[in-house]
């Protein structure tokens, strides 16, 4: 058996026993940022092998997040009798608004969850890439989404709950989330759903579709002039990835009892660049290692030198991209021709976004 | 077979204005069904915007295009590729992340829509094609290469391999030799004489060995206007030709005499 392979049968034995493993803290935690690493592979997708960085992932994991959030507020509530959830009480709302109707159902919650962030993305990427608008003027709109987007939902407190955002849950599907077992069921199924998404991307990357996306990348233009539309090459994986982020955000919800602004806005959808640049932008594993330690080591730095975290992500995000181009994963194929050509693809790109 | 072909490429009357600069000033052209034009002329004098002209990069500010009986003047750019145009850059615009491979089979699909990305792989036929094109272009040692490990020469040929591949009816050739050396030149002009009777080329170049050896029609063009027109032999015995060359000091590497 190739050593690849044997590498994936531990990880996939070990991830799945590790509720057995590992206390329900550290669980918790790996949950969420398995979570954060379906996020991460959508940045994966249209960053690496489509060449859009975008700096507002942030939206669509808080479209997913609060999506879910909304059912999670109103199960066990009484709508019928006018009950309300607990925070509109305090605004003084005197009437659950109509928006909020539809997510009693968890299913249309759930639909929600990964149709609302795929919809809106395509919408918005499409509108942009069709006046051939890119690059470093993409990332700048996606910017400006994220801040309008936390400041929206910040300054709307009676129907998002404002700046603490949405929080208390009890139930879902008659069941209690909040009980150790719960934990290692959302955990299961956040496995789950990582294991997934893998699968999924690797086959997407090396279809034809895949290959058409690499090649948009590399020139869209040259791809224009042999007959092809690059747009909706360009829209499908940016519409992928913002569902996989409100995935990974309802999931994040999930786990961490909570979804707010907090974790929407610009320095959130930065961060989760940094995952993927440390991670490795252009394999599909890397960006899950990625998220996976620049998160544990946020938790270790910033609970024992909470104001630490800060230069320590400054650090690292310096270090990966001055020393780390392809990112950690970069390392296991230094030397090979993939890793001369995303090295070159890399300073090509620098290049042409400094002109 | 013995009346003259309609002609495939006709422009009429072009001219491009960019704010005010005329990069082409009533131009002029027709071209048959697999035949062979080449466009010369010094620097500036509008070859690249002829070619970006007839693409649909550059919109003209007055005349019409029209190919194979089509107005193609106002179609998106990929609508006029589909009809059977296909550019090659200046700059060698290979796919460099892609295999050689991958390079001629983006070129080689016939089904361009992007559902169908999904639901299929690339036809047999689509795969014969992309093989057959590497032999032509001698890369076919070098099919698993990426196209950014490859020499400058190589490069380009896979560049004219990829717009053969497309097998459009009109190809677009700019400056193809650029950067090469004399072997590789002939061995470039030979590459594009194959092409001929399947394809009809319009070579845009100004290296004059090079327009020697495929010794087809050569249009000359100075300041966006047609200077003249003719045989390779009759152009360099051209006093106006040769004036607009050698009276440029810095552009006489152009016609060696």
């Amino acid at each position: 058996m190739q050593p690849k392979y044997v590498i994936g049968v531990i990880v996939l034995l070990s991830g799945t026993a590790a509720p057995f493993i590992i206390s329900t803290y550290e669980l918790s935690l790996l949950g969420r940022f398995l979570a954060l690493s379906i996020l991460a592979m959508g940045i994966m997708l249209t960053w690496g092998e489509a060449g859009i960085l975008s700096l507002g992932q942030g939206v669509f994991f808080g479209l997913g997040g609060y999506c879910l959030a909304l059912h999670l507020k109103l199960e066990g509530l009484n709508l019928a009798n006018g009950d309300m959830p607990d925070f509109m009480v305090w605004s003084g709302v005197s009437k659950l608004p109509a928006f909020w109707y539809p997510f009693a159902s968890p299913i249309f919650s759930l639909v929600c969850v990964v149709i609302v962030p795929g919809t809106f993305a395509a919408v918005f990427s499409w509108l942009v890439f069709r006046r051939r608008v890119g690059g470093v003027y993409f990332a700048l709109i996606t910017q400006a989404l994220a801040l309008a987007f936390s400041t929206l939902l910040i300054s709307q407190q009676a129907y998002t709950g404002g700046f603490n955002g949405l929080t208390d849950y009890s139930t879902m599907f008659g069941e209690s989330i909040t009980t150790t077992g719960a934990a290692k069921v959302i955990y299961w199924i956040t496995f789950v759903l990582v294991v997934g998404a893998y699968f999924f991307l690797r086959w997407l990357l090396a279809s034809r579709y895949g290959m058409m996306l690499r090649a948009t990348r590399d020139g869209e233009n040259r791809v224009r002039f042999l007959g092809y539309d690059p747009v909706p090459y360009k829209v499908i994986a940016f519409s992928i990835a913002a569902m996989l982020a409100g995935v990974g955000g309802a999931l994040f919800t999930l786990h961490a009892g909570v979804v707010s602004p907090a974790l929407v806005g610009v320095v959130p959808s930065i961060e989760m660049v940094v995952w993927v640049a440390v991670g490795g932008r252009n394999i599909l594993w890397g960006a899950i290692a990625g998220t996976l330690l620049v998160n544990f080591a946020k938790d270790l730095i910033s609970s024992a030198l909470p104001s630490l975290w800060l230069y320590g992500l400054g650090t690292i995000f310096i270090i990966s991209v001055s020393f780390l181009p392809a990112g950690i994963a970069g390392i296991f194929r230094a030397g090979s021709s993939e890793d001369r050509i995303v090295r070159r693809f890399l300073t090509r790109r620098k290049l042409s976004s400094a002109e | 077979m013995n009346a003259i072909p309609a002609p495939i490429l006709l422009m009429e009357n072009i001219s491009v204005d960019f704010d005010g600069f005329f990069a082409l000033t009533n131009i002029t052209l027709s071209l048959t069904p697999g035949d062979l034009r080449i466009v010369i002329g010094p620097n500036g004098a509008g070859k690249s915007t002829l070619c970006d002209t007839i693409i649909g990069r550059v919109r003209p500010t007055a005349g019409k295009i029209t190919f194979k009986d089509k107005l193609i003047t106002d179609l998106p750019e990929q609508e006029i590729v589909r009809l059977g145009i296909c550019r090659k850059f200046q700059t060698p615009g290979v796919l460099p992340t892609l295999t050689v491979f991958e390079n001629l089979l983006v070129s080689a699909q016939k089904d361009r829509s992007w559902w169908r990305s999904f639901t299929r792989s690339s036809r047999v036929t689509e795969i014969l094609r992309a093989e057959e094109i590497m032999m032509q272009i001698g890369l076919q040692e070098r099919r698993d290469v990426f196209a950014a490990d490859l020499a400058h020469g190589e490069k380009q040929w896979l560049e004219i391999g990829m717009v053969v591949a497309t097998d459009a009816d009109l190809l677009l050739l700019d400056e193809p030799t650029a950067g090469m050396g004399p072997q590789d030149t002939q061995r470039t002009a030979k590459l594009i004489l194959s092409l001929l009777g399947r394809h009809a080329v319009l070579v845009i170049d100004h290296d004059m060995s090079f327009v020697e050896a495929l010794n087809g029609y050569v249009t000359v063009l100075h300041q966006g206007q047609i200077l003249k027109e003719g045989s390779v032999a009759e152009i360099r015995a051209d006093p106006e030709v040769s004036a607009v060359y050698l009276g440029r000091s810095d552009d006489d590497h152009i016609i060696e005499t």
